[in-house]
């Protein structure tokens, strides 16, 4: 009888779901397919071909801003990690203090704002501070990509850590284990899956920026985002597709495992 | 001799100093590198345009000036600066019209996945979260490749002989909405299930067993249960759709700028930094407003459900 009455069915839902699913996928599915066509074509379908993935790799813009990508985003995740770890360690477990409420607010500052703000900001501080400097390095972007990120490596170390009781470090502490010695070997192995979360999380959003970086670049700085935009107004070929293939593969990939490590704290 | 609850107190001083020390190098390069850098854009804003580009250090009120209204070059009058006012006009409706459809197609999406068996569940969040996560330019130039001239759906239509020519779709206010719509639906259902996964559905079953039929439970019982989640799905889907840069650079022409791209303007072929400051704190402006309406509302939640 339940299947005649489910309390829990509203009619049409899962048709609508559905249709939302197909839509989500379908143009991603169609973009990598064409990233296999022989032809030069994004509409018309002429074989199967690895041509543009030999095309794209061979592309020394797209090779270079590859690893220009890779380059900041990894110092950006990392640097934003560690910070992260310490101000979620400094924000947890602990009873109210003066001046809580504001590094919260502080802390998640850059969600809160839009991006094309914060882009714009940076543009201006940072071309005075190039003038001043002389410098015009990849640090700008890191730096940039950093204070971006950190509000995301946060939010799964905090979550972790507010799940930690302390009595295991009052334990270690009890045993004359020094601060740094009881955070090497009890806090930090508990709160692993939190900082690898958020170490992931980071690097993702770091990676797949766009607007922050257009705005912030030197010439001759493209990231990968930033160079496929700036192919947008051209010829648009299957190298385009295939470049966002690699893309969206590594991206899932990252997802994937960031999905299973979030999961498996829940489960515990 | 010092007492044991000064000794107490310095413990606890010590403690928060250490605290601080701790959290200092993550808020000193949020500092650095993003709540600074506002405060610069506030002064930006009432500083003169320099001759290629950047400023001049003199005062003026012309960036705000030009926001709303605009000085005839031969007479000096002035008059409402329709371009920008309709620039704005067209970026509140569309994030608008944005929140509208994917809330119109998040709701029974994320029900549908907040109703279904516990193991299965995951998978579909699964499916929702991966888009989520995916270069939002990646996504962008998908749906482009969709709706373009010779894209899927124009090319198909042709094939199958329903349409001669192909519909121009791309570079239309039509196309930023299917695309911003494509591109936030996520943000719209993860905040919706999030509060669905928690539908106590006795509550449902009450109202039928009060005689309700489906679309009264839907709408007595379901949506009133939901409505953080309707609020915070909301927020998220209508302040990046207000900056929106990516989409409209995209998807929309030069005469379907959205207001992140006239920012954007400013600083490049514009030459005028005032301006784009004074335009990136009005944009600013609204999103606080949204926020605090947020604020407010979620805080009236928690207070009549406890």
């Amino acid at each position: 009888m339940a299947s005649r009455f489910d309390i829990r069915r509203q009619t049409g839902f899962a048709t609508i779901a559905m249709i939302c699913f197909f839509a989500l996928y379908l143009p991603i599915i169609t973009l990598v397919v064409y990233a296999f066509n022989a032809g030069s074509s994004i509409a018309i379908w002429e074989g199967v071909s690895l041509r543009w993935f030999y095309q794209a790799w061979n592309n020394n813009q797209v090779v270079d801003a590859s690893i220009r990508s890779l380059q900041i985003s990894s110092v950006a995740a990392i640097v934003s990690t560690i910070v992260a770890t310490m101000a979620a360690l400094a924000t947890t477990r602990t009873k109210p203090y003066p001046g809580l409420g504001f590094k919260y607010a502080f802390i998640n500052q850059p969600l809160m704002v839009p991006e094309i703000v914060t882009a714009v900001a940076l543009l201006i501080f940072f071309s005075r501070i190039k003038i001043w400097t002389g410098y015009s390095g990849l640090g700008y972007l890191m730096v940039a990509h950093t204070a971006f990120c950190i509000p995301f490596a946060y939010l799964p170390i905090r979550a972790r850590l507010e799940n930690m009781d302390l009595s295991l470090e009052i334990a270690a502490a009890d045993l004359y284990a020094t601060p740094w010695k009881a955070f090497r070997r009890v806090t930090f192995p508990l709160l692993w899956p939190g900082i690898l979360a958020g170490l992931m999380l980071a690097f993702v959003i770091s990676l797949d920026d766009v607007v922050i970086t257009e705005f912030v670049k030197s010439g001759g700085q493209d990231t990968l985002p930033t160079y496929m935009l700036g192919q947008f107004r051209r010829v648009i070929t299957p190298e385009i597709n295939a470049i966002s293939t690699v893309f969206l593969l590594i991206s899932i990939l990252i997802v994937t495992v960031f999905f299973f490590i979030s999961r498996k704290k829940d489960q515990e | 001799m010092a007492s044991a609850e000064e000794v107490a107190e310095q413990a606890e001083r010590r403690e928060i100093r250490g605290r601080w020390l701790l959290s200092a190098p993550a808020l000193i390069i949020i500092l650095l590198a993003a709540t600074g850098p506002l405060l610069i854009v506030v002064i930006y804003s009432f500083l003169t345009p320099g001759p290629y580009g950047d400023v001049v250090w003199k005062f003026s009120t012309d960036g705000w000036l030009s926001v709303v209204m605009q000085r005839d070059i031969f007479d000096d009058t002035l008059a409402f600066a329709d371009a920008h006012l309709s620039i704005f006009w067209r970026s509140a409706k569309l994030s608008f019209l944005t929140t509208i459809f994917t809330l119109l197609f998040g709701f029974p999406t994320a029900y549908f996945i907040a109703t279904r068996p516990a193991r299965q569940r995951d998978i579909w969040l699964f499916l929702i979260t991966i888009p989520f996560w995916t270069n939002l330019l990646i996504r962008t130039f998908a749906i482009q490749e969709v709706i373009r001239n010779e894209g899927i759906v124009n090319t198909v239509l042709i094939k199958l002989g329903i349409i001669s020519q192909p519909i121009q779709m791309m570079f239309t206010d039509f196309a930023l909405m299917v695309g911003m719509t494509y591109v936030y639906l996520p943000l719209m259902v993860l905040p919706l299930y999030a509060s669905m996964e928690k539908i106590d559905f006795r509550l449902v079953e009450a109202g039928y067993d009060l005689y309700a039929n489906r679309f009264q439970v839907l709408r007595r019982v379901i949506i009133p249960l939901v409505k953080p989640g309707i609020v915070a799905g909301s927020i998220l889907v209508f302040i990046p759709a207000l900056g929106a840069y990516v989409t409209p650079r995209v998807l929309g022409g030069t005469k379907n700028m959205m207001l992140g791209n006239l920012i954007e303007l400013q600083f490049g072929q514009g030459r005028n930094w005032p301006l784009g400051s004074a335009l990136s704190i009005s944009l600013m402006a609204i999103v606080m407003v949204a926020l605090l309406f947020y604020v407010r509302s979620a805080g009236r939640q928690g207070g009549t459900h406890g």
